[in-house]
């Protein structure tokens, strides 16, 4: 037991003293809120600055309005097509037909091309503008229809509750449950493809140094194999753990990097989707993501997940590094296997978001294959209303016996594997190995 | 009372008989060699005694009881032929991780590491990784690694190879002195003037069985061929006589083989006799080189894969 530990303590702090660990934990945060506020910052900013010049016949010289975007129209009879950028205009509006039945064509003549952005606010302009028209001609006053679309939109709200048969209620908030599902689940996926292939690496590495032979004259290769599972583990857990205080100093910290009057456009914003539209809904919107959803089971599932999941496939990544020989082609066929249903809870993944409860996303909870993502993306809409305590527990179960039995199996081949040079072993040869003993 | 000692041990793989019923004792205090050709199944057989590989049938006695390998491996020091170590691990922490796990706690591990890098010259080497060290100098470091927890039983896979004659002969002179203080050192190489100079006992396997079992100066005996050399002053005339054959002449002296039923004074009254003045008279005993290429010749170099029925 003792020597497991020395041998866990060396695998933890060789990767966690590396330098690309170090600089993984402390750029990934800075990288992940520097993404966030880039973005944030580019959606705040205004688009394309044009000044267009309208023909003087036009219909829109009483009713177009010049607003905060950066299109502006000015209507000048002196303009043409042939001199407006002489005239300091981005772009001339050209009238092609105008039917009787009201149908208009234009043309946006410019020397650049027009963003697609732009060329979509162009239109939701002229049409604003028609519209004013239209309403104009039938006697109908803006005013009163603005302050009527106002009132209403701010009247009805409309929000789904879920309640349980003992007449519990809780928020439902689908997007939410979406959201949380599908990032823990990716996160799962992605971390056991990142700290399976270390654990291969690792072992790929003893074996070619040859230090597997002096070692396993010292311990069982079963505990060289499980010291090093356990101490990258322990290594994902101190970056995950990293990641989740740095994150969370560094949203603390945000408003000193952003300036200030970026965060009150963000908030002013009035058609950017998904953003706040003030701040006491922000705080609102914020508060339910940490009340809505039931944080410490999300994450404890997480935890439990993840090593659930990193445990039953990093011992047959352990297992197809230890017989790989010299040659890191070799690896890559013979990992296929290993990789095939992690790709695929993946897939399953995704299609299940959408029917939690469905049958296949039941199935491919229950199967230590696919259980450690699948699961997670349904365990973020509910428990229990969507995945009931006992699938939960089944699931949980199922997925310990999965990963004592690969572990078994893997240390089999392990075994007679890191010490084996030349040939590489075949799948058929290893399940022998396996049988053998 | 042998420190390990192994009773007709078999171990076969898919293609071929690695060990075919091997039985040797290795005496405590002595110097042993293994020896065979490439492929023989020394590798095998040294993986059994340390207990990396359980035999398929026999048993190894180890300092009197069954060998249990969870318990005794403590008490072993194994240096494969292929080195191993951490390239990118510093030679101080390798070293003391590799004596942690054989059993030393912290302290005692690092005291006996520094009385280690002292005594071989290794004291500046702490800090450095084992892929800034030569081939030579790595070599040092995984004697010491092997031998730090002063293990009774030390197996050593061709020790030698890469050292100059200068460190060759430090690490030899820490062998014999651990052999004085008690440990019982196993040799597996293929140098047979190495193993003439140092080892007490050797053992020559060869495609899986033991050929050759004994104490060097006896297998020498037994494989002499009543070679003697004589050095004359001025080199006699020979008639044929009934005592000796001539086999060689060089400068004055012969080389003669005594023939069935004659004792070496004969071949020297024969001399006197005919008034030649004798300048010296030894013995020539087969080099152990003649003896393993003479045991092994004739069979194939290489093992041929074949099909086990186990």
């Amino acid at each position: 037991m003792n020597k497991i530990f020395i041998i866990i303590k060396r695998e933890y702090l060789t990767r966690v003293r590396r330098r690309a660990f170090i600089l993984t934990t402390f750029l990934f945060p800075i990288i992940m809120i520097l993404f966030i506020t880039l973005s944030v910052y580019l959606a705040a900013k205004p688009g394309e600055r044009m000044k267009i010049a309208v023909p003087n016949d036009s219909f829109l010289k009483s009713s177009i309005k010049t607003d905060s975007s950066g299109i502006a129209f000015v209507v000048d009879p002196t303009v043409s097509q042939a001199n407006f950028d002489e005239k300091g205009y981005t772009a001339f509006l050209k009238l092609n037909s105008d039917s009787s039945s009201g149908e208009k064509h234009y043309t946006i003549i410019s020397r650049k091309q027009v963003g697609l952005e732009s060329m979509g606010e162009i239109n939701n302009r002229l049409n604003k503008a028609y519209e004013n028209k239209l309403l104009e001609q039938e006697g109908i006053n803006k005013s009163v229809i603005d302050s009527v679309s106002t009132v209403s939109s701010n009247a009805i709200h409309i929000h789904n509750t879920v309640v349980d048969k003992d007449g519990k209620e809780k928020e439902a908030n689908a997007g939410l449950a979406y959201g949380i599902g599908y990032g823990s689940g990716l996160l799962i996926y992605i971390t056991m493809f990142i700290f399976g292939a270390m654990v291969m690496r690792g072992v790929m590495e003893e074996k070619m140094n040859r230090i597997a032979e002096v070692i396993v004259s010292s311990v069982k290769p079963f505990q060289l194999m499980m010291g090093k599972i356990v101490g990258i583990a322990a290594v994902g857990l101190t970056q995950f753990l990293m990641w989740i205080i740095l994150i969370f100093i560094l949203i603390n910290l945000l408003p000193v990097f952003l300036p200030g009057d970026t965060i009150h456009q963000v908030q002013n914003m009035p058609n950017a989707p998904g953003m706040a539209h003030n701040t006491s809904e922000a705080t609102n919107i914020l508060s339910k993501i940490t009340g809505g959803a039931n944080w410490p089971l999300i994450i404890a599932c997480f935890l439990f997940y993840f090593l659930g999941g990193y445990l039953f496939y990093a011992a047959l990544f352990a297992a197809v590094g230890s017989v790989v020989n010299e040659d890191p082609q070799e690896a890559q066929s013979l990992m296929l296997p290993i990789t095939m249903p992690i790709i695929l809870s993946f897939i399953i993944l995704s299609a299940t978001m959408a029917h939690p409860t469905g049958s296949t996303a039941f199935w491919t909870s229950m199967i230590p294959f696919t259980s450690p993502v699948v699961m997670m993306g349904r365990i973020a809409n509910g428990v229990p209303e969507v995945v009931p305590w006992w699938q939960l527990f089944l699931s949980m179960a199922i997925l310990i016996l999965g990963f004592i039995f690969t572990t078994w199996c893997a240390g089999k081949i392990y075994r007679t594997g890191i010490l084996l040079y030349g040939k590489r072993a075949t799948w058929k040869e290893m399940i022998k190995w396996v049988r053998r003993s | 009372m042998p420190i390990s000692e192994l009773r007709n041990l078999k171990k076969y793989f898919a293609t071929q008989k690695a060990v075919d019923d091997i039985s040797f004792s290795i005496e405590k205090g002595s110097i042993f060699g293994l020896l065979g050709p490439n492929g023989a199944g020394k590798t095998t057989l040294i993986r059994m005694i340390t207990g990396i590989f359980f035999p398929d049938e026999g048993e190894i006695i180890f300092d009197g009881k069954k060998f249990d390998p969870v318990n005794d491996i403590v008490r072993i020091g194994y240096m494969p032929e292929e080195r191993g170590l951490y390239k990118k691990m510093k030679i101080g922490e390798q070293a003391l991780y590799l004596a942690q796990l054989k059993g030393l706690n912290r302290h005692e591990a690092m005291e006996k590491i520094k009385e280690w890098f002292v005594k071989l010259e290794m004291q500046s080497w702490w800090n450095k990784k084992v892929e800034d060290l030569s081939k030579g100098m790595s070599q040092k470091l995984q004697f010491v690694t092997t031998v730090l927890h002063e293990p009774k039983l030390i197996i050593l896979d061709e020790p030698f190879s890469g050292l100059d004659p200068v460190n060759s002969n430090l690490i030899k002179d820490e062998i014999y002195k651990l052999a004085q203080r008690g440990s019982t050192i196993v040799f597996s190489t293929h140098r047979m003037e190495q193993v003439e100079e140092i080892c007490d006992h050797i053992v020559l396997i060869n495609k899986g069985k033991k050929i050759l079992d004994g104490s060097v100066k006896k297998v020498k005996q037994d494989f002499k061929e009543n070679l003697f050399s004589i050095g004359f002053d001025q080199a006699p005339s020979l008639n044929g006589n009934s005592i000796f054959d001539l086999i060689g002449k060089k400068d004055n002296s012969y080389v003669v083989k005594i023939r069935e039923g004659n004792k070496p004074s004969d071949v020297l009254k024969y001399f006197i006799q005919q008034n030649a003045e004798v300048h010296s008279f030894n013995e020539i005993l087969p080099s152990l080189n003649d003896i393993f290429i003479n045991l092994v010749e004739g069979t194939p170099v290489s093992r041929r894969f074949e099909k086990v029925e186990a």
